[in-house]
Order: structure tokens, then C-alpha cells, then sequence
């Protein structure tokens, strides 16, 4: 190479959305003609990261420099004049077009609209670079890996030198993500850069020449591929422990409160999104769920709310009232709630599920409990009582119980959540990211509110994406990696490296 | 039914048909880049209130026997007019974000308002009752095709209107031939469908969101001066429109946001509207059974097309929706 300027350069960038950070001070290069991975955590802030390369959002600070020149990027037009092109998790296709008509779709060339023409040009870029796609199948009929090569050429044909992908293989079948490496190869003995987003160690080693780590928004930084191996990025992805001073109080009066046996279940589109999972989760203590976001998580609780639709598999709830046990399958989300079993789940959007936002905090209360009163007018004092209740032991900052829960913080939008969950005394306690967005003394707050659950001989289950606090907090940790369990380990001797890798072992095979 | 009254069924079906053109080609423009404009009906309103302002202004001003005047000074005024009105659809949707329901549905209510307001003022002013009357510019947009007369029924039937008439057609057409052929339509269709797609590959989003919703209303202003100039024949009573503007918004789900269909779709709209006048011995109550007809017809099609679900045939994805690119 008869240059040193590398292709893209990131200095010192940082991202806020609101209070939460995103990227803090990111160091980055991207030499020309490598493949870079860049590996992280969820919420490592790698696609917010790349999103800012891509013109999607604009850095608070920091430079970002394109072949050594300082560049601002403000739109993805922007960035297409830098010769860059992303690649989106979620492809951005219009569904109605065809392949061809996707790939030229805003790309201002003089003279007549000639689809035919364009075509032959895409053509040619197929043949180079050994894609296969039929250019007038409308996207609606196309598989996922379909969609992803048209992706792939439209960015190409934009003429794009700079290439960044976003967990590219999370959606493709292992013969499809042969291919694409293959192509990706292809391009890189083209003289093209290739940033590839990913948190599978295996596809690490091998595609890429160096790779890049983030760990909680902040670059820790790159090592090359060769000198590297699993272990080490591992460890440099997770980090050094971190100390928790959570307490965590043996399990008491242990009996099997939940057995989920051989749980199968398909999302929409027909993909396998659990298979074969099996577990008991006992009372008195705190069963975390780890594992890479979508990993099946969301629906494996919700299966056991009874808000999925299971393919096969058992869910058996010893009732420790009746002594009963009781198939949750053959249940309404009704009859489960009424055993005892609570789902409080806490998405990326807070709000969109289990409060309603324009409702204040008494009324919020009430939605779990209107069931119980008679008459045809509401009575506010009960729950009024619980909302005061749950403001004074929480610590809900708000100006009373009146105000809207959409005016309130991110943190005590997530208290009174879990305050109303807890206050129905719970035999089964599901929380899915409770702490996601809270600061310090909140998820302190939200921890400890488990604890006294679990001491109070309740079974929890906890999903959760911080390594330490899984660790800290929960009693087994049970990994799961593409919807299957890749292990159940005891949380008071494990360590983050092998829950790590747990986490990005895929069908059982080693890497 | 003899061949003259079916012969002047169609002439009546064309004619009703026309103000529908425009104002169905207009609301599939704007449907086109994502915004549901539901202040069509308003927007025609004004369209038609205004080019009557700008008839009345050149008639007492103006020379009265320059046909090119005659015509131009109103047809400015109601471009002028609906496209601000689309302008303030615009602005309050594409950048406050408002609901575009909401929106839509105020700006009609406002457009009527405004619309009989001016009217009212205006007659008052004249002193002529409830109607305004502008006879000499009518005159001129009724002028039909000068060799019509000499074709017979045929001319008679298909030849015999005022030049709107053709125009909402070769409006149509040509809209139809840009969303089909051209760069802009494949732009402005992704917009409609996808906007952050269109967005992440450098499509202008709010400069087409813009253009066409303000292009969309002045094309459905328009219909509002057909209706005036030539269908009544330059006299504006208030509300005299009545519910075309619905119907025009009925056409665009029945066409399946196609404008070369449109075409069709009006006329047979238009058709259905008065066919209950070609019908011996309808009672009152009867007649307004058959008005109902392109409203049953058009649930009818959105019945159909739920049913077989066909990718193409659906409203553009993200109609209803506001754009914004940062959003989490």
C-alpha cells in the first residue's frame, strides 16, 4: 500500500440521547482495503457508532476524517459523497419496488430514467463481485438473504469504497454467510474497506484483519486478527469485574416453582426463535436469563405469560397455595396471572408496554386491580393508597400521584412499573432489562426491591445484558445463544469470560 | 333508455366526473409521498371561492372581452389558494409533525368556512341574494372545442366541454406517466412507502413530502373551479359543492392510487352521482339511496382488496405516519 492515510478516522466521539451515553470518547481507524470487525456487548454503542459514519445521527463531539481530510456528515447523502455506505441491520428496502428499482432508487444522474440501461450496469457489478439476485423480484417475495445482497449492491452501485455492515450474519443461514464472506473477500481484493459489526467470535477470526472493541460506549481498543484469539477478545469485550456491592442472600426454602420443559415456539416470519429450551426455576431465589439482545429472551417470557404461541414444549407452575401443578400452556394470560405468575417487561420503548403514559400514576396503579371492584363507578382510594405507597418506598421523584407517567424520568417510570408488579405479591417475578436507561441509585433501588422478593419465597426471573449485575445479583445464570441453552452456571463461581462465550457459542459448536 | 338520453347520461357522468378527476389526482399525489390530506374537500372549496374572487375581480376591473385574462386571473387565484391551503397541511404535518388526521380534517372544516364566508360577503356586497354570478368568464371556460358541433352525437357526447375538462384528464395521464416512468415518481413512491429508505439513499424527504402535497392541492383546487366556471356555469351558491370532495378522497382508494384509473373512476363515480336523474319515478327518498352508491362501491373495493391482500394494490406504507430521522 503506497499510503498511510487511512480510510476513515475517528477522534474522540461522543453521543448522548438524552441523559444516556451512547459513544464516549470513541478513537477509531479503518485502514484502506482491510476488514474490520468491530466487537462489542449489546449497548456497546457500535451501531450508534457507525450510524454517525453513515450520516444517521450527527456526533456531540469529536472529528471524523475521511482519507485524512476532516469530513461532516449529515446525511446519508453526505456520506455517499464520501463513498461510504452502510449496510442496516434492518434493511432499508421498499418493499413494493423491485431489486433494480431498490438499488437506483435517489441516485441523481442526468438524462432519461432508463431502468433497462441501469440494470446492465448492475449486472456487471453482480458478475465482479459474484452476486446472484433477479432484478425485477419485488423485495415482499425475497428471503432475508436476498434483501441483503440487494443491500449490499445498492450501496456498491452508489460506488461506495467504504463498507460497513451491520451484524450482517445475525439473519443468514451458515451456507449464507459462507457466501457472503466470499463476496465480502471479494471486495476487499478490490481495494475496498470493509467495517463489519458483530459480536460472534468465530466470524471474527474469520473475516477480519483487525478488530475493534467497544465496552460501554468507549473504544478499549483494536488488536490484528492473527495476533488474537477468542479468549483474549472475549476479555477485552466484557472487561475487568466490576465490584457490585449488591447483596445477595443465600436461597432459602428452594422448591421448583417453575419447569419449562423442551420449549419450542417460531416468530412470524416461521424462524425458530426458541428451540428446545429447558429449566426450573425455583422459589427463593433469582434466576438470571443471559444472552446476546434477541436472542429469544422477550419470548421465552412471553411464553410463559401466555402471550406466545407455543410450537411444543411444557411450562409446569407448582401452585405452592393448591400444591396443584398446572400446565401455564392450556392458560389465558388470565388464568397465568391469577396463579400468581407476573411479567413485567421492559422493552426498549418503557412505556409501550405495561403503562399507559398519558395516565397518571394512581390510574396505573388501578389497571392491574379494576378487575376487583363492582360497581360501575371507579374507586380511586385503594389504589391511591398503593401509588402513595409505592412513591414514598421507591423513591419516585414526581410532583405527586396525579402527574402523567410519560412526564416522569426514565427511572421512575421503571419504579412505579415494578412497584405495581411487587405490590400484588408475586409467586413468579419475570423482569426483562429493569435497570436499562437507570442510573446508579436506581437500579440500586430496583435490585434490592428483588432481593426482598426473593427472600419473601418468590421465584424471579431475571433477563438482563449487564454481565456484573447478572453475576452479582442472580444465584444461576442460565445463557442462551440463538434461542437454544448453552448453559446454566452458578453464579456465585462463574466468571464473565465464560459467560461470555457461552453467549456467542452457537448450536453447541466450539469455536 | 334511447341513445340520446344515454348519450347525455355520459355527457352528465363526464361533466360530474371532472371535479372528482382533479381532486382524486391531486389527493394520490399527496397520498403518494405519505401525507393523507383529508382537507380536500376544504381545499376544493377554496379553490373554487377563490378563482370566483378572481373572476369577479377582473369582471369589474378588468377587460372583460380578453378571453386569455378572463380565464388566467381566476385560475391563478385558485392555484394560489389551494396550494397555500396545502401549505399549511404541509407545515403543520411534515415539520410540527401534527397528526395528519387531525390536520386534514380542521383544514376542511376551515375551507368550507372560509369558502362560504367569502361567498356570503360577496353576494351580500353584489346584493344578489345567495348567488354570485359571473357570466361572461364562465362563458369562456365553458367554451367547447370548436369543431364539436360539427361531429354530431359524438361531439356532442364526448367533445362538448370547457377546456378543464381535458385538462383533469391530461393531468391525470401525465401524473400517472411520472409515477410509472420517471426518477421523481420512484423517488416521491418511496417517500410514500419508506421515508427513512428514502431518506438513507439521499432522497429529500420533506422537500418531496412538500412538493407534493401543495402541487396535490392546487391540482385539487382546480376541481373546485370546474365546478364553479363550468359545471354550474359561474354562479357560486354556498355549499353548493356538497360531498364531492369525499367522493374525490373515496376515488383514490377505489383507483388504488392509480391516476391513469382515476380517469375512469371519476367518470363512473360521476355517473353513479346523478344516475338516479335518469331514472323514471324515483321517489325522494330513493334518490338518495342512489346517491349513496359510490360510497358502497368504494367499501365494497376496500373489502376486495383486505381480502386479497395484494402487496401492490395497498396504500403507500407509511401513509398517516410523520417522518423523523433521528427517532429512536
Amino acid at each position: 500500500m503506497e499510503t498511510t492515510v487511512p480510510a476513515i478516522e475517528l477522534r474522540g466521539i461522543c453521543k448522548y440521547f438524552g441523559k444516556i451515553v451512547a459513544n464516549k470518547n470513541v478513537n477509531l481507524i479503518v485502514e484502506k482495503g482491510e476488514i474490520l470487525s468491530i466487537l462489542g456487548e449489546n449497548g456497546s454503542g457500535k451501531t450508534t457508532l457507525m450510524n454517525m459514519i453513515a450520516g444517521i445521527y450527527q456526533p456531540d463531539d469529536g472529528m471524523i476524517y475521511i482519507n485524512g481530510q476532516e469530513a461532516s456528515i449529515h446525511s446519508p447523502k453526505d456520506a455517499f459523497s464520501y463513498k461510504i455506505g452502510m449496510i442496516h441491520q434492518h434493511f432499508k428496502l421498499i418493499d413494493v419496488f423491485s431489486a433494480a428499482e431498490n438499488i437506483v432508487l435517489g441516485i441523481k444522474e442526468k438524462g432519461k430514467y432508463d431502468l433497462k440501461k441501469e440494470k446492465e450496469s448492475i449486472r456487471t457489478i453482480c458478475d465482479k463481485y459474484g452476486f446472484i439476485i433477479d432484478l425485477d423480484k419485488k423485495i415482499y417475495s425475497m428471503s432475508v438473504s436476498e434483501k441483503q445482497t440487494v443491500e449490499i449492491v445498492k450501496v456498491l452501485y452508489r460506488g461506495a469504497d467504504i463498507l460497513i455492515l451491520d451484524e450482517p450474519t445475525a439473519v443468514l443461514t451458515p451456507q449464507e454467510t459462507v457466501k457472503l464472506f466470499d463476496v465480502m473477500r471479494a471486495m476487499k481484493k478490490d481495494g475496498k474497506s470493509i467495517v463489519i459489526i458483530t459480536h460472534k467470535l468465530n466470524e471474527v477470526m474469520e473475516i477480519s484483519d483487525r478488530v475493534a472493541v467497544l465496552r460501554k460506549g468507549e473504544s478499549v481498543g483494536s488488536v490484528l486478527t492473527k495476533d488474537t484469539n477468542p479468549e483474549e477478545l472475549t476479555a477485552l469485550m466484557v472487561g475487568k469485574k466490576v465490584e457490585l456491592n449488591i447483596d445477595r442472600s443465600e436461597p432459602k426454602n428452594c422448591e421448583d416453582r417453575l419447569i419449562i420443559r423442551d420449549l419450542n415456539c417460531r416468530n412470524r416470519e416461521g424462524a425458530k426463535i426458541i428451540s428446545n429450551v429447558t429449566f426450573t426455576a425455583k422459589s427463593g431465589e433469582i434466576f438470571g436469563i443471559a444472552g446476546i439482545a434477541g436472542s429469544g429472551q422477550r419470548e421465552l417470557l412471553e411464553s410463559i405469560a401466555g402471550l406466545q404461541k407455543l410450537e411444543s414444549g411444557e411450562i409446569l407452575y407448582n401452585d405452592p397455595e393448591s400444591g396443584k401443578q398446572e400446565n401455564l400452556r392450556n392458560k389465558t394470560p388470565m388464568q397465568i396471572r391469577h396463579l400468581g405468575v407476573r411479567l413485567s417487561f421492559v422493552p426498549e420503548d418503557r412505556l409501550g408496554m405495561g403503562l399507559v403514559g398519558n395516565m397518571d400514576i394512581i390510574d396505573n396503579v388501578m389497571l392491574r386491580s379494576y378487575r376487583k371492584g363492582h360497581s360501575a363507578f371507579l374507586r380511586r382510594k385503594e389504589p391511591k393508597t398503593l401509588a402513595e405507597k409505592i412513591i414514598r418506598d421507591l423513591e419516585v421523584v414526581t410532583p405527586d400521584a396525579k402527574t402523567p407517567v410519560r412526564r416522569l424520568s426514565g427511572g421512575n417510570v421503571q419504579k412505579v412499573l415494578v412497584g405495581r408488579e411487587i405490590a400484588s405479591a408475586p409467586k413468579v417475578l419475570m423482569v426483562a432489562y429493569p435497570v436499562r436507561g437507570l442510573d446508579i441509585n436506581s437500579s440500586y433501588t430496583i435490585y434490592n426491591l428483588l432481593n426482598e422478593q426473593k427472600n419473601g419465597g418468590a421465584s424471579i426471573i431475571f433477563v438482563g445484558e449487564d454481565l456484573d449485575v447478572l453475576i452479582a445479583l442472580c444465584d444461576r445464570i442460565m445463557v442462551i445463544c440463538g434461542g437454544q441453552v448453552t448453559g446454566i452456571v452458578d453464579a456465585r463461581t462463574t466468571t464473565k469470560e465464560e459467560i461470555g462465550l457461552l453467549m456467542t457459542k452457537t448450536g453447541g459448536e466450539e469455536q | 333508455m334511447d341513445i340520446a338520453k344515454f348519450a347525455s347520461f355520459i355527457t352528465q357522468a363526464i361533466i360530474t366526473g371532472i371535479p372528482l378527476m382533479y381532486g382524486a389526482t391531486g389527493e394520490m399525489i399527496t397520498e403518494k409521498s405519505g401525507n393523507l390530506n383529508l382537507g380536500i374537500p376544504g381545499i376544493m372549496y377554496v379553490g373554487g371561492i377563490s378563482g370566483v374572487l378572481g373572476g369577479y375581480y377582473w369582471e369589474t376591473y378588468g377587460d372583460k372581452t380578453n378571453a386569455v385574462m378572463c380565464i388566467l386571473v381566476p385560475m391563478l387565484c385558485s392555484l394560489l389558494a389551494s396550494a397555500a391551503m396545502a401549505f399549511i397541511y404541509s407545515f403543520l404535518t411534515i415539520t410540527l409533525r401534527a397528526n395528519q388526521n387531525v390536520t386534514g380534517l380542521v383544514l376542511t372544516t376551515f375551507g368550507m368556512g372560509l369558502g362560504s364566508f367569502i361567498g356570503g360577503s360577496l353576494s351580500t356586497i353584489l346584493g344578489s341574494g345567495t348567488t354570485v354570478s359571473l357570466n361572461a368568464t364562465a362563458a369562456f371556460f365553458k367554451k367547447p372545442l370548436p369543431f364539436a358541433a360539427d361531429l354530431g352525437l359524438f361531439g356532442k357526447t364526448f367533445l362538448s366541454f370547457g377546456f378543464l375538462a381535458y385538462l383533469a384528464v391530461i393531468i391525470s395521464i401525465i401524473a400517472a406517466l411520472i409515477l410509472k416512468k420517471t426518477r421523481v415518481g420512484l423517488n416521491l413512491k418511496a417517500v410514500g412507502e419508506n421515508p427513512a429508505t428514502a431518506d438513507a439513499a439521499g432522497i429529500n424527504v420533506t422537500g418531496y413530502k412538500y412538493a407534493a402535497t401543495c402541487l396535490g392541492g392546487a391540482i385539487a383546487g382546480l376541481g373546485g373551479l370546474y365546478y364553479v366556471m363550468d359545471y354550474v356555469g359561474g354562479t357560486w351558491s354556498n355549499g353548493g359543492f356538497g360531498d364531492r370532495g369525499w367522493l374525490a378522497i373515496a376515488i383514490v382508494i377505489f383507483c388504488l392510487w392509480k391516476p391513469d384509473l382515476g380517469v375512469l373512476g371519476s367518470v363512473l363515480f360521476g355517473g353513479l352521482y346523478i344516475v338516479y336523474m335518469y331514472i323514471d319515478n324515483l321517489p325522494r327518498a330513493a334518490q338518495e339511496i342512489f346517491k349513496m352508491l359510490p360510497y358502497l362501491v368504494t367499501i365494497l373495493v376496500l373489502v376486495l382488496i383486505s381480502v386479497r391482500k395484494k402487496r401492490e394494490n395497498q396504500p403507500p406504507a407509511s401513509l398517516g405516519v410523520s417522518y423523523f430521522r433521528e427517532e429512536r
